[in-house]
């Protein structure tokens, strides 16, 4: 087969098939769409103002590797004015967690931003090996998404951020959208598209990625060779994810604009008025200060289960209204400390790359 | 006569071929057109050049070391593993009809471990 040439510049020779709109584009005319359809996602939802202070959730993997590489080159291309920063949280995976922040500790250097890393230990003195150790292999992953969601809050605040990004990216999107339909879950559903949520919390998150393929981005590290770590996490048995994913991939190899479409269906429920009055309206933690529907914010609650040797009573009703009724927490009970929106100064010494 | 074929894993695809990410294989220049690997020369079996979906079939009968499920679907790779073949996406080249070349180097990197 003669090579292709680019449908783009028509010189070079074609080394990738979009995804989105099936075109054949040479590798310099690839990076430049990509870098500039992130640039035009960044723009057109104003999501920075200059002199933010942003922090990258950064895992390792491929898209926040990724999408720490682009927005460092797309922060220097357009003057966006954004001090950056890598905010990692080790969940103490031991054999996973730790190699996936040497990864990070690289990306420090290579893109010369300082890094700051919380763990669950120091936290909530408990890694995720210990609550595997105590809780079994079946509720690990509500444990997990509980307490890095707030330990993530927690290190942005400790950087004096109120804006994280993330690496979601197209197709994590889609396959949210579409666990959110088999789920019933139309509140999260409206809100699962947004690229930007302010919802329940004082920190900003948002999305750069939303309408970038995973395809791309993979594409994207390899040709650039990024240096990214992926190994599925040990603990992780989300069958129900993984069979969303397989789906997905399924519908995408038969019509690639199917993750766009499951996107835009998504974006096109319009949450009324009622379903949001139902839910619940938000006040702090009594314990520890984060943001809750209730007296005990989830991870106080997870905590507390665990502390008492009753696991799984931050996960039903039925097991909280058990400990309640084996009386109130104990005097000492370990807690998370008190948490402070950003504001001011940075509270903690971040390590600036040497 | 055979065709020597450089074979890349990334993605976390190498886990499942000894976690060595580079491997250097050699297959024959013509091969069963139902993609059998386990067949001997003098065999009567049909014919066909050497192309990349009987690479596959080679690299999960001689190279696999555990959960084939996670390589394979449907007599090609899974859904969400990309291949390139010499630097450029295999879609431009043919997919698993590309006729493999003596050298050719062929790139398999999953997309579904981790963000
Ligand atoms: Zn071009
Ligand atoms: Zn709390």
């Amino acid at each position: 087969m003669a090579p292709r040439t680019c449908v783009l510049c028509e010189k070079a020779k074609a080394i990738l098939k979009r995804p989105k709109t099936g075109q054949q584009i040479c590798k310099d005319c690839f990076f430049y769409v990509f870098e500039t359809e992130v640039h035009n996602t960044i723009t057109q939802s104003k999501l920075f103002s200059p002199g933010d202070r942003v922090a990258i959730g950064a895992s390792g993997g491929k898209d926040s590797t990724v999408l720490a590489y682009v927005l460092k080159t797309l922060n220097e291309r357009y003057n966006y004015g954004l001090n950056l920063f890598l905010l990692s949280i080790d969940e103490g995976i031991t054999g996973y967690r730790d190699d996936s922040l040497e990864t990070v500790k690289r990306n420090q250097q290579q893109y010369d931003m300082p890094l700051k890393i919380l763990s669950y230990d120091e936290l909530y003195g408990w890694t995720m090996d210990a609550i595997v150790s105590q809780v079994g292999r079946k509720n690990n992953c509500t444990f997990c998404g509980v307490f890095r969601r707030q330990a993530l809050d927690r290190g942005a605040a400790q950087l004096n951020v109120d804006h994280i990004v993330t690496g979601h990216n197209a197709d994590d999107i889609a396959e949210t959208v579409l666990m959110n339909i088999m789920r019933g879950d139309i509140a999260r559903l409206g809100r699962c598209t947004s690229i930007c949520t302010q919802g329940e919390d004082t920190i900003k998150r948002s999305k750069p990625f939303k309408y970038a393929y995973e395809k791309e981005i993979v594409m994207y590290a390899y040709f650039k060779k990024l240096d990214y770590f992926s190994t599925e996490c040990i603990y992780s048995p989300d069958a129900y994810r993984g069979h969303a994913r397989t789906f997905l991939k399924d519908l995408e190899a038969a019509r690639p604009s199917a993750i766009i479409d499951i996107i835009h269906s998504g974006e096109a429920f319009e949450v009324s008025e009622e379903v949001k009055a139902a839910q619940k309206a938000q006040q702090t933690c009594k314990r520890c200060g984060y943001m809750s529907s209730n007296d005990l914010c989830k991870a106080c609650t997870l905590l507390e289960g665990l502390e008492r040797g009753m696991a799984t009573s931050g996960i039903t009703d039925r097991a909280r209204k058990k400990m309640d009724a084996e009386g109130p927490a104990p005097e000492n009970l370990r807690t998370i400390p008190f948490f402070r929106p950003p504001t001011g100064q940075p509270a903690v010494a971040i390590e600036a790359p040497s | 006569m055979s065709l020597g074929i450089r074979i890349e894993f990334g993605g976390g695809l190498e886990l499942l071929f000894c976690n060595e990410k580079k491997h250097k294989i050699t297959i024959p220049v013509s091969v069963p057109k139902d993609n059998d690997t386990k067949v001997s020369s003098d065999s009567s079996k049909e014919l066909k050049p050497a192309d990349v979906n009987y690479l596959i079939h080679h690299l999960r009968d001689h190279l696999l070391k555990e959960r084939v499920e996670l390589f394979m679907e449907n007599g090609t790779v899974r859904p969400g593993i990309l291949v390139l073949i010499n630097d450029t996406d295999w879609e431009l080249e043919g997919e698993g009809d590309y006729q493999l070349k003596d050298n050719d180097e062929i790139v398999f990197i999953s997309t579904l471990h981790g963000g």
